[in-house]
């Protein structure tokens, strides 16, 4: 029995101090992120950690429309079976107030034997976007790491073919060239849609699953004058303004010029209906235009040109913020979350954030972005720095999932379906989201 | 020591064999049902109790927050909001719509294959695959067939003289009939499984007297046939009326309940408020009317059973 006893205890203490070992010792890191090109450029810088480390980095990708869903049930459920998440900037204010999110400001804002911290690294915008809440705070929950914005492709050879600008300027009156302006844009979607030729003006976001729709239309919403609240929240009066009445009736037109079927489109689409020449322009994020300058998958990759959003009626310029920031679980044990914030320290490095921009990933690091190597690097990138300056986004208050889903609903309902007026639509989206606000208690 | 140990042994194996012998029909009975019993309560009980718990709290399951009772805040937001109500005059259009047509067709199809004929066993086959196969690759292949650009289905019904550039699936007119036709092409053949089962259960001398004394094959078919595949029939309908009340995935994959809002059933919504908006109180009330109304009208359905097999 005493043997028994002696041999029952020794088992007990290897089990724990094994235990305690393994739990010290992390071999491998899991991050979340959408099932996209960049998660996959994210996968081979972690597996450019793992042959400096020796610490395996796991990027676990998940289709956009489920994404969000799946991040949230671990949530629920308080799970650590990621480390890291890369999670849109909307996510920030919910993944805060909930405790789902690490604080990172001290990580953050301690400044290393340089002097310099990892925020100082990063472009202001990205790091505010991305990473703080609330905005103004100087609390930061995320490491910007994708940064990113709705950009346009386009056809070059049709641009620059004589008849074609003839064609143009005696119809329209001025000659055919890069849009400047979204009426400009909207002239020649219109000038391009030939369907007995199979061939259409232009490709714009429709889906409504998660935000797609909601972040086309944004482009031209914010580029009109128009928002999605005033400084103290209001959106009576403002959501329903005579600007977004008009930029979605420009959307809705928009549509009209897009080749039929585009219902339910997003990245993919997008690029499907260009690589099958179906379309003289398509909007779509930058971090997917790699794919159009492919020659294997972009027949016309030689003729493909990208420009940023163009400007709305008083020359306002924005573009929607696409593009995640790298948080920390707050479910995991302290000795995980040091080895994700060693990850994170090793990956804001300049050198790595260079690789990471070379891979085809959209850095935020203020050099990288500012290199002539990264500005040549490819025929987008330089749109991609420029509309870095004008990106905005949609709420990303705890209530944000509410307020998207009546976005969603509301737009597609009117630009897919046909359904309403432009102005019945924005009141309707006004109304719902002005309650969810009260509902919230935003106007107590 | 060995035969002490084995001594031992003998004496727990002799009580335990008494014990065994001991143990009346009805506590053996009682020991077989048990783990189902604890996996019923953990699995089903439990949540049902739980979540008509949280029905009557403002609770998210994210938020890190306890529920807060509201009593019947929740129900009466439902009942009360017009979008609610909209969701189920989509559902109930959708139900109906779908449940008449494949019983139509899963009819129609089972009294053709009713008599052999040669290949009727590989066209029988075939006409199951459908429903054996995931409603997502349905919904994802079928949105390929209603595509204006490519799909096959506009080329199909040409005849009609429908414009060749219908976006089935982005017109708010067509999109739900567009499901439906989805459902019944992939659960009509259900519907013509039970109805065939049920034919060859009849007797053939029901329709030999019918012969002898003349009667029509409508008269047949009304008074013999009907009458005998009713119940089975019945059931069919139960289940796919069911069925298209829960209806989430098919629409999930097609039209994710777009154009905005038109094809949004009750499921969709339901979905969304408890894992997009994360209001799993106001999920769970949402989830308990389901549950009634489903209730109700299998009642329905289970009374017109029962007077089938009486009469």
């Amino acid at each position: 029995m005493k043997k028994l006893s002696i041999g029952l205890i020794l088992v007990a203490l290897v089990v724990m101090f094994g235990g305690a070992v393994q739990a010290q010792e992390i071999t491998e890191l899991n991050i979340w992120w959408a099932e996209w090109d960049p998660a996959g450029y994210l996968q081979q810088i972690g597996n450019e950690y793992e042959a400096e480390t020796g610490i395996k980095v796991n990027v676990v990708q998940t289709p956009w429309g489920s994404y969000y869903g799946r991040v949230t049930t671990e949530w629920a459920a308080q799970g650590n079976a990621f480390d890291m998440v890369v999670g849109d900037s909307q996510w920030l204010g919910q993944a805060v107030t909930e405790g789902h999110y690490a604080d990172l400001t001290e990580f953050m804002t301690t400044a290393n034997d340089d002097g310099v911290s990892i925020a100082d690294t990063v472009t202001p915008a990205t790091l505010s976007y991305y990473g703080e809440y609330p905005a103004g705070s100087a609390s930061y929950y995320a490491y910007p790491t994708e940064g990113d914005a709705n950009g346009f492709a386009y056809r070059v050879d049709l641009f620059e073919d004589p008849e074609e600008m003839a064609a143009f300027e005696t119809a329209y009156g001025y000659p055919l060239a890069v849009p400047q302006t979204w009426a400009e844009l909207r002239d020649i979607a219109e000038f391009f849609t030939r369907p007995d030729d199979g061939q259409y003006g232009v490709g714009v976001y429709t889906q409504i699953d998660y935000d797609a729709i909601t972040m086309g239309f944004e482009n031209i919403f914010f580029s009109y004058g128009a928002d999605w609240s005033d400084a103290d929240l209001n959106v009576l009066g403002v959501v329903n303004s005579p600007e977004s009445v008009a930029a979605l009736e420009l959307y809705r037109e928009l549509y009209t010029f897009a080749p039929p079927g585009t219902n339910n489109a997003f990245f993919a689409e997008m690029n499907d209906l260009f690589v099958n020449g179906q379309a003289a322009m398509v909007m779509n994020y930058f971090a997917f235009f790699p794919a159009l300058d492919n020659a294997s998958i972009n027949p016309y990759r030689d003729v493909t040109g990208y420009f940023s959003m163009p400007a709305g009626p008083d020359g306002d310029r924005f573009a929607a913020l696409g593009g995640q920031g790298m948080s920390v679980n707050n479910y995991i044990d302290d000795a995980r979350k040091q080895a994700s914030l060693d990850f994170i320290t090793w990956f804001a490095t300049e050198e790595v954030q260079a690789r990471w921009a070379e891979v085809g990933g959209y850095t935020c690091n203020i050099n990288v972005l500012q290199s002539e190597a990264f500005l040549t690097q490819t025929p987008y990138n330089a749109a991609f720095a420029e509309s870095m300056t004008f990106v905005k986004d949609f709420y990303n208050i705890p209530e944000f999932g509410t307020l998207l889903e009546s976005a969603q609903r509301n737009l597609h309902a009117h630009i897919v379906g046909g359904e309403g007026t432009a102005q019945e639509t924005m009141d309707n989206m006004a109304a719902e989201i002005d309650e969810a606000l009260a509902d919230a208690g935003y106007f107590d | 020591m060995s035969t002490t140990s084995s001594t031992t042994a003998q004496v727990v194996n002799n009580r335990t064999a008494v014990a065994r012998r001991q143990m009346s029909d009805a506590a053996i009975t009682r020991l077989f049902i048990l783990p189902t019993i604890i996996l019923l309560i953990v699995m089903n009980i439990f949540p049902l109790i739980y979540s008509l718990f949280l029905s009557f709290t403002e609770y998210s399951v994210i938020a890190n927050a306890p529920p807060v009772w509201v009593g019947l805040e929740n129900y009466v937001d439902i009942l009360t909001d017009t979008r609610f109500w909209h969701h189920f005059a989509v559902t109930g259009r959708y139900a109906l719509a779908s449940v008449a047509l494949q019983t139509v067709v899963g009819f129609g199809l089972a009294m053709l294959l009713r008599n052999k004929f040669k290949g009727s066993p590989l066209i029988t086959t075939l006409i199951l695959v459908p429903m054996m196969l995931s409603p997502i690759v349905v919904a994802k292949f079928w949105e390929l067939i209603f595509s204006p650009s490519y799909g096959i289905f506009n080329y199909l019904i040409g005849f009609t003289g429908i414009n060749p550039n219908t976006a089935w699936l982005g017109d708010s007119t067509l999109a739900l009939w567009a499901v439906v036709i989805v459902d019944v092409w992939m659960w009509s053949p259900f519907v013509m499984l039970l109805v065939l089962a049920g034919l060859s259960a009849i007797p053939e001398y029901l329709y030999e007297a019918a012969s002898i004394d003349r009667a029509s094959g409508w008269f047949q078919f009304r008074r013999i046939t009907l009458p005998q595949v009713m119940p089975l029939l019945l059931i069919a309908v139960l289940f796919r009326t069911i069925e298209a009340f829960k209806q989430f995935d098919l629409v999930s994959g097609l039209t994710g309940g777009g154009p905005g809002d038109a094809t949004q059933t009750v499921s969709i919504r339901l979905y969304q408020l408890a894992f997009g908006d994360f209001d799993t109180g106001k999920a769970s009330a949402l989830a308990y009317i389901v549950l009634v109304v489903i209730i109700a009208v299998s009642n329905l359905y289970i009374r017109a059973l029962n007077r089938a097999r009486e009469g």
